[in-house]
């Protein structure tokens, strides 16, 4: 009886330990999106939103670098979503079970782990240098490319196997060949799948910072670009300049940029999120 | 052509390696790897420069080993409560509010170790400036909690319901279950999630770039500025001459560094896929 006994108090207490240190983390990632928030709100204005940086950074608004931002996201969307979506497709519908397909998981795995720094100094050296794109949008993005293409690779696969394969099998009698199968029924069913998980991994792209230190963010721009050879002013180097560089920090224009960078990414995030799963209650296999 | 785009993971990597090293070939060259690696002073930008990698690896392995051992228990009791205790509702919210956690950039996270973390660091263990490693390690810890969480989380979801009913079935409690029963046999996808979760820290470079201090002298506690192996290049490589040694020195310091993670990573990834196929069957 004792030991049943005692056997209930440890599970009482394993559970609330165990149940502390799950608060605790959920805590933490509240406090974060508070803490933005209720630093932020205050800088956001129209201005703020619409204005170049003035006054060595210390007035004026982050036009600049949103449009930074967006044009490299959209960039990096251009290169990294036509090949991550074919790899995916080869290895969901044609890759053969055996080695080389193992291989290829194991490179796809290991590249999301490689540092956001290695990536940098590969787009340096490949891109900037080698390619002599300089430091430019197009450089920039083609290093993000590579770094979200493990994202997309598995978000299509993943997408793609919950096809059932009878609406292949189904395809294929009618007549169809493999590519038209795909082309024309798998693909459309997956595509919800495929666009939310990578507006997830593009979002990632659009707050990294280390890989486009060295190819495509500048200190300070005006100007808007104006071709994809032009360096740009992005959020992410914005906030680390201020927080770092800008003497008298202005910290409202520090808390606003971050509040823009962390919202806009995490809105489009949950928009593609809830996308989703709209459209999965309208199809049931 | 389809087939094209599969490989083109192998292909990425690969030519990761290969630019790394060339870009570091003058410096193995002149400098030589072992005199780089053993180093134990990094005096960079002086007449006679030095190039010793020690205090770098040592910044990055007090910083990344006290992240881990802050992080690990906290992550790992975590995911136990939200993979064997929690109810279905619970499970989703915290899982989509960590997910939330993982998105925030890392820039970010360094915004807020200086706002949050430099201060408290700085008052709590009475110090000049809390800009050093323990800042940067408990920022990191954060940062690397969802991905121990939900690996772990995933690693224990796997083990099979049998399991867990057989046992309870013999008069154990859930926690006796969980601790002699799921725990031991998710105990190589746990391993793999700590050991992900190192290779994150390992390469993280803004918050810890914002937060450690960058002093490239080998510290003397954790209550020191140190410099990481990210900081430095992320630091440096802006302020280099193109083509001078300088910088083939901060791409040899990046082949070493993408060594260390494309190890960590591979043994990782090899440990979870071992799992997976012993419960596909």
């Amino acid at each position: 009886m004792n030991r049943i006994k005692r056997a209930r108090t440890v599970q009482t207490v394993a559970v609330a330990i165990t149940g502390a240190a799950a608060a605790f983390i959920i805590a933490a990632a509240l406090f974060l999106f508070v803490y933005i928030v209720v630093r932020g709100a205050p800088a956001i204005s129209w201005e703020f939103l619409t204005d170049v940086p003035r006054k060595q950074m210390k007035e004026g608004g982050i036009l600049p670098a949103i449009v930074g931002t967006l044009a490299l996201t959209l960039g990096t969307a251009a290169f990294a979503l036509p090949i991550g979506v074919a790899a995916g497709i080869y290895l969901s519908e044609y890759a053969p079970r055996g080695r080389s397909t193992r291989l290829i998981r194991l490179a796809i795995s290991n590249m999301a782990g490689v540092p956001s720094i290695v990536y940098g100094l590969f787009g340096l050296a490949l891109f900037v240098i080698l390619l002599d794109l300089g430091k430019s949008i197009l450089a920039g993005a083609l290093t993000l490319a590579c770094l979200t293409l493990p994202v997309i690779i598995t978000a299509t696969e993943e997408a793609l196997r919950q096809i059932p394969s009878d609406l292949r099998q189904a395809s294929l009698a009618l007549g169809a060949t493999r590519w038209r199968t795909i082309y024309r029924i798998v693909l459309p069913a997956a595509a919800p799948g495929i666009v939310t998980g990578s507006i997830l991994g593009l979002s990632r792209a659009a707050g990294e910072t280390a890989p486009i230190l060295f190819t495509a963010a500048v200190y300070y721009k005006r100007q808007m670009p104006d071709s994809v050879f032009a360096d740009v002013m992005v959020l992410p180097y914005h906030i680390f300049i201020l927080a770092t560089q800008v003497t008298g920090r202005p910290d409202d224009i520090i808390w606003g940029t971050a509040l823009v960078l962390v919202g806009g990414v995490t809105a489009i995030s949950v928009a593609a999120a809830t996308w989703r799963s709209i459209q999965r209650r309208k199809v049931r296999w | 052509m389809i087939r094209l785009n599969g490989w083109s993971a192998i292909v990425i990597l690969a030519a990761i390696g290969i630019f790394l090293a060339y870009g570091g070939a003058r410096a193995l060259g002149e400098v030589g790897f072992w005199t780089l690696v053993t180093g134990s002073e990094w005096y960079p930008t002086i007449a006679a420069p030095r190039f010793g990698f020690v205090p770098l690896l040592i910044g990055s392995a007090a910083v990344t080993i006290t992240a881990i051992f802050l992080s690990m228990p906290v992550s790992l009791a975590a995911a136990v409560f939200i993979s064997e205790f929690a109810n279905k509702r619970f499970k989703e919210v915290a899982k989509s509010i960590i997910e939330f956690m993982a998105a925030v950039p890392s820039v970010v996270y360094g915004l807020i170790g200086i706002a949050v973390v430099v201060p408290w660091v700085k008052e709590a263990f009475n110090l000049d400036s809390g800009l050093n490693a323990m800042s940067g390690a408990i920022v990191l810890a954060f940062m690397i909690a969802p991905t121990i969480v939900s690996i772990s989380e995933d690693a224990l979801h796997a083990v099979p319901n049998d399991l867990r009913q057989g046992s309870l079935a013999l008069g154990n409690t859930r926690w006796q279950t969980t601790y002699k029963v799921v725990l031991p046999s998710a105990s190589s996808g746990v391993l793999a999630a700590v050991m992900l979760g190192m290779g994150r820290a390992i390469g993280e470079t803004m918050a810890v770039l914002m937060l450690t201090g960058n002093a490239a002298r080998i510290p003397g506690s954790l209550f020191e500025s140190v410099r990481t192996i990210t900081g430095t290049i992320a630091a440096e490589m802006g302020n280099v001459v193109q083509g001078g040694l300088h910088q083939s020195v901060l791409f040899t310091l990046g082949l070493v560094l993408f060594a260390i993670t494309f190890l960590i990573n591979l043994v990782a990834d090899l440990v979870l896929e071992k799992q997976r196929r012993r419960w596909r069957r």
